[in-house]
């Protein structure tokens, strides 16, 4: 097991393509760390530089204390999870996951006697036999898994293996990956574009932007205080409100409604500069009728989201959205009004928290 | 209507002399071996094995097919390593000018063991010793088609996606352990048909071995049939059609084992 420390590192792909730029990041010794972004943010680029498998343009890969930039792939003791499996169609489950031992020369017994543990723990055992190609999505990605686990590296590192699974799969995936990586205590490194897998599994997450890290911080930090408008609109299943505004005295103008300054901004503002009003529709409380700093305006859609229902409001030709509790939704047309809980709304001076 | 149905008529007579046209060699060649006194014609045989008898008691027949065997097995295994090691460098190294590199010397290739270098080649075998023997013989028919060889497997292996490499990379394989453990056994199919087509290719090559073998002894069996006549000078047909039937034979057995053993593609193991 073993620490990850990224330093400075920059990869330029030849044509041009600044996929990381300078990143700084320390992953400790055991820790579920999720890289989070949008489609072609740098994400698989950064797994693939810490694996050796892109060199680094500059910036130095630490794992375990050890420099290993200039190091090949093979002798980082590091093992991956492609976002494809990559099983070896031509072996059976037994000999994929055997397939590591084979390269460090275990003797043949070992290596199948080892390939039976993992699988069995994976709940593989009937498996064994078979060719990837007789496998499903989810045994694929439990076989992936298993051939991980038997290379008792230092680290592991997973680019989006849940994303082939169906909904359903990956929820149980989720769990069983991350229960996995309880026990065996590895430090692991996983990609992924869906924030609900990344706030659900990881210990700490970082979000990427463009070849940037624009916030690190655990799962709870991201999603209760984004550092940046970016972040906050990319985390959360419901996006966040981001409203232009004006600091006001001691109050703030937002889509033509006076709010009280959030709780965290407090005493952090100069009147009359604009800002961006941020919270979340879960942290607002929604009434038919008016009350002190409420936004009201006229419900424009109403969704269904289950066990409670996604209002949105047309505040002087802004939307605002609020969740509701089942049973209590209003119909479209209605006045509604939504108040913000202080305590949860945010600030952005320059897209930057404040 | 009518033209229609004339023009079905004349589509299928031509397609029944096309038919004709192919079929009616190959009859011969599997009745006159069994008939006593061939012609020309296709003849309902007397099965006799008169035919294969002279065939085997030839001093040189049966020898020159075994050398045919010798000349195309060692081309095949050779352009078949050659152009796999090539062919996955040149597939998964980003070389400046490679494309160009690898249309020059298929074109190149055509010349190589084409007519117009028979002369440069000759003296090139001359000077090296190579001349009247298989060795020489299986290295320039080697180099001859191994550009084509490349050029095809390049191909295969340009489908094959890189990550069941990459995979093994970081598990910590040298370069030749995945080539031998990954990339062989994915491209399987292509390189049984390498190697079928080099085999064959090199089954039925006339010129080279009879430029470069002067030995009877050692010449493959294309060069011998041309030998088979009667004392008169007249073609010996009843020896032409026994030893080409002979002569044909494996190169069918050949391919009916390759179809069946390799006729398949490896699926499953990476998700789309
Ligand atoms: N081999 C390459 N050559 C040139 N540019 C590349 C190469 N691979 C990736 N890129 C570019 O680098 C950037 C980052 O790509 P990367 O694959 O790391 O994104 P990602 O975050 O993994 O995206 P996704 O979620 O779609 O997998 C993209 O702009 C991409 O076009
Ligand atoms: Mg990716």
């Amino acid at each position: 097991m073993a620490a990850i420390e990224l330093r400075g590192l920059t990869k330029v792909y030849p044509g041009g393509v600044k996929a990381l730029d300078s990143l700084d990041l320390d992953i400790p010794d055991g820790e579920f760390f999720a890289l989070l972004g949008p489609s072609g943010c740098g994400k698989t680029t950064l797994l693939r530089t810490i694996a050796g498998l892109e060199t680094a343009t500059g910036g130095a890969v630490v794992i375990g204390e050890r420099d290993v930039t200039g190091v090949q792939p093979g002798g980082r003791d590091v093992a991956m999870v492609f976002q494809d499996y990559a099983l070896f169609p031509h072996m059976d489950v037994t000999d994929n996951i055997a397939y590591p031992l084979r390269i460090k020369k275990v003797a043949k017994g070992a290596r199948r006697e080892k390939a039976e543990e993992v699988g069995a723990r994976l709940g593989l055992d009937h498996l064994m036999d078979r060719r990837p190609g007789q496998l499903s999505g989810g045994q694929q990605q439990r076989v992936a898994l298993a051939r991980v686990m038997a290379t008792q590296a230092q680290a592991f590192l997973f680019d989006e293996p849940l994303s082939n699974l169906d909904a359903r799969l990956r929820l149980e995936a989720r769990t069983f990956l991350k229960k996995l990586q309880r026990e065996l205590g590895v430090t692991t490194v996983f990609v992924t574009h869906d924030q609900a897998e990344a706030l659900a599994m990881a210990d700490r997450m970082a979000v990427m932007e463009a070849g940037h890290i624009r916030q690190i911080g655990t799962p709870v930090e991201v999603f209760q205080r984004p550092a940046n408008t970016f972040v906050a609109g990319f985390i959360g299943s419901t996006p966040m409100n981001l409203l232009d505004g004006a600091v006001r005295g001691d109050t703030l103008e937002v889509a033509g409604c006076k709010v009280a300054v959030p709780i965290a901004a407090e005493g952090r503002l100069t009147d009359g500069e604009k800002i961006v009003y941020g919270v979340r529709p879960e942290y607002m409380a929604y009434s038919a009728g008016p009350a002190e700093g409420v936004l009201s305006g006229k419900v424009a859609i109403v969704e269904n989201l289950g066990a409670s229902h996604l209002v949105t409001l047309d505040v002087n030709d802004v939307l605002v959205q609020a969740v509701v509790p089942e049973g209590s939704e209003p119909a479209v047309g209605d006045d509604g009004h939504a108040l913000p809980r202080r305590d949860r709304a945010l600030v952005y001076r320059d897209g930057e928290l404040v | 209507m009518t033209r229609f149905v004339l023009g079905r008529i004349g589509f299928c007579t031509l397609i029944a002399v096309l038919l004709a046209f192919f079929t009616i060699p190959l009859l011969w060649l599997v009745t006159a071996p069994f008939t006593s006194d061939p012609s020309y014609e296709v003849k309902v045989p007397d099965f006799t094995w008169d035919n294969f008898q002279a065939v085997v008691e030839h001093p040189y027949a049966l020898p020159s097919l075994y050398n045919s065997l010798v000349l195309s097995v060692g081309t095949a295994v050779l352009v078949v390593l050659l152009a796999a090691l090539a062919a996955y460098a040149l597939s998964r190294v980003r070389l400046p000018g490679r494309d160009a590199l690898l249309y020059a010397l298929l074109l190149l290739s055509s010349i190589i063991t084409g007519t117009a270098a028979m002369v440069p080649l000759f003296q090139l075998a001359v000077e090296l010793n190579l001349i009247d023997s298989h060795l020489g013989l299986i290295l320039i028919l080697t180099g001859g088609l191994l550009p084509a060889a490349i050029f095809m497997l390049k191909d295969f292996m340009d489908s094959t996606p890189k990550s069941y490499e990459e995979s093994a990379r970081v598990f910590g394989a040298s370069p030749l352990q995945i080539v031998r453990h990954v990339v062989v056994p994915l491209v399987r199919p292509g390189l049984a048909t390498i190697g079928v087509w080099a085999l064959a290719n090199v089954w039925g090559n006339f010129l080279m071995p009879y430029l470069l073998l002067s030995d009877v002894e050692k010449q493959p069996a294309a060069v011998i049939t041309y030998t088979l006549y009667t004392e008169g000078g007249q073609a010996n047909l009843s020896m032409l059609s026994t030893f080409g039937l002979l002569y044909s034979i494996p190169v069918v057995l050949m391919y009916l084992f390759v179809s069946k053993k390799y006729g398949f593609r490896f699926h499953g193991g990476i998700k789309r």
